[in-house]
């Protein structure tokens, strides 16, 4: 088993150490948690997004035509809630208070010197040679947190309009969607959105819970409200399905870096690579419905998972361009194959690093940071020219396979089916053997 | 829209005097000055050469904000590059694929430049000239340079610029049934020779203005600024194309200016730091709400809201809070410009900027007679809280860029 130690970071006040946790787990347990002791009765606003047979691209020139405030609704709500949750003290520091600045460079990396994101929490030992684990219970989830932590509900709207309901009753049964504040934000308006929270998913991509982001990214319409995912094995933070969100009105490197087209999908959809970036990666963009896009990325993802290949995807533009990023610096660093040097900086390079978002942990590394610096890191994060060449034929055999595009909706299962053998095939060629049968299981990072 | 329309008539006659308009107009090159001061950063002129390339009337320009002309084929990468120049204040020439009011395609030279208040350096106007470009082909990957390739290289997309074998020049929307049977019928595709397999019959078209187009942008920019120039020496308010001074005294960044104008709430933000605390920034609500014009707000202390019966101890409130630098919320009596009376509910908080410190303070009013909440809206005190966020992310990001990439 390949692991790695690392400090864990906090996104919720109820999250406990490992072994402080369990003790506390009685029911009725008076910390008006979304477990079912101090579910009843319990309501949150409800915001229901408008469901799409469009483009991305449509969908603001409409939005033009109307001349609608250029605020969107989502927008505001989420700004509002996570602000009234700052001035009631529930994060761990202010992040607005860290000092961040733009790398002097042709990208324009972004450095945040955050000293107090990872104190207060013992490294713990996560394992990133398994990228799907089953959901454990027993480990800290998200139906643990406070519901003051929770700042609303999210769902596609039932009558095909934008709805919202200030006070909507919280229903287990019809298992919402929630976005819940990270409690150790990286940027301003840094949420979580948890796909049917009730479900208790393991953290992977399925078509349903990727469109559900997606169209966060549509509705709130802000190019620089971004999404992103981290599997696990590439520094995922906790087994329970989630994205995370936050606000940093700046452009990121990975959206400046120049891409060369490999195809366009049935669907409308056009592939391409990322060129002259350190991180090897494809571009997703376009696709003649928001659906159509959603699926090919989730089929890619899917695609990833099944064959136990660790990645990371952006969701930039407001929902117009999806980057998905294949990496292996979790598993680099279990064989001990990083330099001390670049351990030394504590950086755990997720979603956000990879993109070109830094956040530092020391003031050395805050002064000392260069574009240099910043690209051996995420270098080391990328999968060699060779490997990312396997790892597309996957993908592209995946994504270019049947039904993508033609703009179905895909059932609720899987089709992982057919993959199995490519498991296989892939294990023998490059990859650590997943350990059967252990019930470990440790939440990743 | 009315009021609209003198505010953009305002945006000109600022600047620059009367004839300017008459000067511009003689001027041959597509052209539009859009104002980044203005909510939504709209279109202020837009020439008659620009109105008959893209088949727009002045009306339907007027106002509206430049990614109109953009399309499903337009290079989100190359948008973003045009957002970062906005935010930075500076010029940028760049190859975009826009489309006409009839929905066609065509690609052209964007060259877009900033243009200064010579006293403050702040940005007051963006100029942009679109050059067409002709067609010429282009192999693939033959660029050099990288500017060269990333321009185009992901350029178009979409069904309206496929293009089939060697024929580049511009399709027509009617073939565009023809061309659905030629992507049907091309897949499903074959993996095995992704890349160049596909590209026979849909090239990305990448395009290059030749040198010739490029001297046309600059020569067009060049005329338009000594235009604005020459017009502005009239009105005492000198313009010129490069920054002459650093930027104004406390007063937002152009790009700060942009962020704060999509915010649709009554605000105002405050330099804590200058003499007497005043006024550095007061929203188009703000205006409407209070009834001032904004000349009469900024460099101004908060205190003109008060009057007569306003309880001084809510003003004291107000000013211990900024002292210990947190949020407060008061309801507090304050008097308009006619000198009729509302109750207004006042947030205030500190607003930091990308070095932790505190730049402003950012005052959010709501008018107590309007505080009633439908059943499907959010809160009033949330709608607050929501445009603090707003100002938060805006100041925040916009100071980061200070020691930016790419000058």
């Amino acid at each position: 088993m390949l692991s790695i130690r690392r400090v864990p970071t906090v996104v919720s006040n109820y999250q406990k150490d490992e072994g402080e946790e369990g003790a506390r787990r009685a029911g009725g347990c008076g910390r008006n948690c979304l477990n079912n002791c101090c579910l009843p009765g319990a309501k949150l606003p409800l915001y229901a997004f408008k469901k799409l047979n469009k483009a991305v691209s449509d969908v603001n020139l409409d939005v033009h035509e109307n001349r609608e405030p250029p605020v969107a609704f989502l927008d505001s709500l989420l700004l509002g809630e996570w602000e009234d949750r700052m001035q009631r003290g529930l994060f761990r520091y202010d992040v607005t208070a860290c000092e961040t600045k733009v790398i002097p460079g042709e990208y324009g990396f972004i450095a945040q010197l955050n000293e107090g994101r990872h104190l207060k929490k013992r490294p713990t030992e996560f394992r990133v040679d398994k990228v799907l684990q089953p959901f454990d219970g027993n480990k800290f989830n998200f139906t643990k947190v406070g519901q003051e932590e929770v700042l609303f509900q999210f769902e596609a709207s039932e009558d095909g309009e934008v709805q919202f309901f200030p006070n909507a009753p919280i229903d287990a049964e019809h298992s919402p969607s929630v976005v819940a504040i990270n409690v150790s934000p990286i940027e301003y308006g840094h949420v979580l959105l948890i796909p049917r929270l009730f479900e208790r998913l393991p953290q992977r991509i399925d078509h349903e819970s990727f469109l559900l982001a997606l169209n966060m990214a549509v509705e709130a319409g802000n190019p620089y409200f971004r999404l992103g995912y981290n599997s696990l094995g590439a520094f995922a933070t906790i087994n329970h399905l989630h994205f995370q969100a936050y606000y940093l009105a700046v452009p990121f490197p990975i959206e400046k870096a120049p891409t060369k087209k490999i195809i366009k999908l049935d669907g409308g959809v056009k592939v391409s690579e990322l060129l002259n970036y350190p991180v090897r990666g494809l571009v997703f963009e376009g696709g003649n419905t928001v659906d159509h896009l959603s699926n090919a990325v989730s089929d890619a993802c899917i695609c990833l998972q099944s064959n136990n290949i660790p990645y990371n995807v952006l969701i930039s533009d407001c929902g117009r361009r999806v980057f998905l990023l294949p990496q292996c610096y979790a598993e680099k660093q279990a064989l001990g194959e990083v330099s001390a040097e670049l351990l030394d900086t504590q950086v755990n390079p997720a979603v956000w690093e990879i993109s070109g978002h830094m956040v530092l942990k020391r003031r050395k590394d805050y002064e000392e940071a260069s574009e240099g610096n910043a690209w051996r890191l995420l270098a080391e994060v990328s999968l060699s020219k060779e490997r990312f060449q396997e790892v597309n034929a996957l993908i592209f055999e995946a994504i270019t396979s049947g039904d993508n595009g033609s703009g179905n909706a895909h059932g609720g299962q899987d089709p992982e089916s057919h993959t199995h053998e490519k498991v296989d095939a892939i294990k023998k060629s490059s990859h650590p053997t997943m350990v059967a049968g252990t019930q470990e299981c440790l939440v990743l990072q | 829209m009315e009021s609209q329309v003198g505010l953009i008539e305002q945006s000109f006659h600022s600047s620059y005097s009367f004839c300017v308009r008459e000067a511009l107009v003689e001027l041959p090159d597509n052209f539009t000055i859009t104002d980044p001061c203005m909510s939504g950063h709209p279109i202020v002129f837009a020439s008659h050469g620009f109105l008959k390339m893209t088949g727009y009337t002045e009306t339907e320009v007027i106002g509206q904000n430049g990614r109109i002309f953009q399309g499903p084929g337009t290079s989100r990468r190359s948008v973003m590059e045009i957002r970062e120049a906005i935010r930075e204040e500076r010029a940028i020439q760049i190859h975009l694929l826009n489309y006409r009011k009839d929905g066609t395609p065509f690609w052209m030279l964007f060259h877009m430049c900033p243009v200064f208040n010579k006293e403050d350096g702040r940005v007051i106007h963006f100029v942009g000239v679109q050059v067409p470009i002709l067609r010429k082909p282009r192999r693939l990957g033959s660029g050099s340079g990288r500017n060269g390739v990333d321009l185009c290289e992901e350029g178009s997309t979409g069904m309206h610029d496929v293009v089939y074998g060697s024929c580049r020049r511009e399709v027509c929307s009617d073939s565009l049934l023809e061309l659905d049977h030629v992507l049907a019928r091309e897949s499903p595709v074959d993996t095995t020779n992704r890349g160049c397999a596909y590209a026979g019959f849909e090239i990305e078209e990448p395009c290059e203005a030749s040198d010739m187009e490029k001297r046309r942008a600059v020569t067009a920019i060049n005329n338009i600024l000594s235009v604005l120039t020459h017009y502005s020496e009239l009105t005492g308010k000198l313009v010129c194309g490069k920054r002459c001074s650093l930027s104004g005294v406390g007063l937002p960044s152009s790009s700060l200016n942009i962020s704060l104008g999509r915010i649709k709430q009554s605000f105002v933000l405050i330099d804590p730091y200058l003499p007497d605390m005043p006024v550095v920034y007061a929203s188009d609500a703000f205006l409407k709400l209070t009834g001032y014009a904004r000349h009469e707000v900024l460099g101004h202390n908060y205190r003109f809201l008060s009057g007569l019966d306003t309880d001084s101890l809510t003003l004291c409130q107000i000013k211990e809070s900024i002292k210990m630098e947190r949020a407060c919320t008061v309801r507090i009596l304050n008097y308009r410009k006619d000198r009729s009376s509302f109750w207004n509910i006042l947030h205030m908080s500190p607003v930091r900027n990308a070095s932790g410190k505190i730049a402003y303070f950012v005052g959010v009013q709501t008018e107590e007679a309007c505080k009633k909440q439908e059943e499907h809206e959010m809160s009033p005190e949330m709608r607050q809280l929501s445009a603090v966020g707003a100002v938060k992310v805006a100041v925040r990001s916009s100071s980061m860029a200070a020691g930016s990439s790419r000058s």
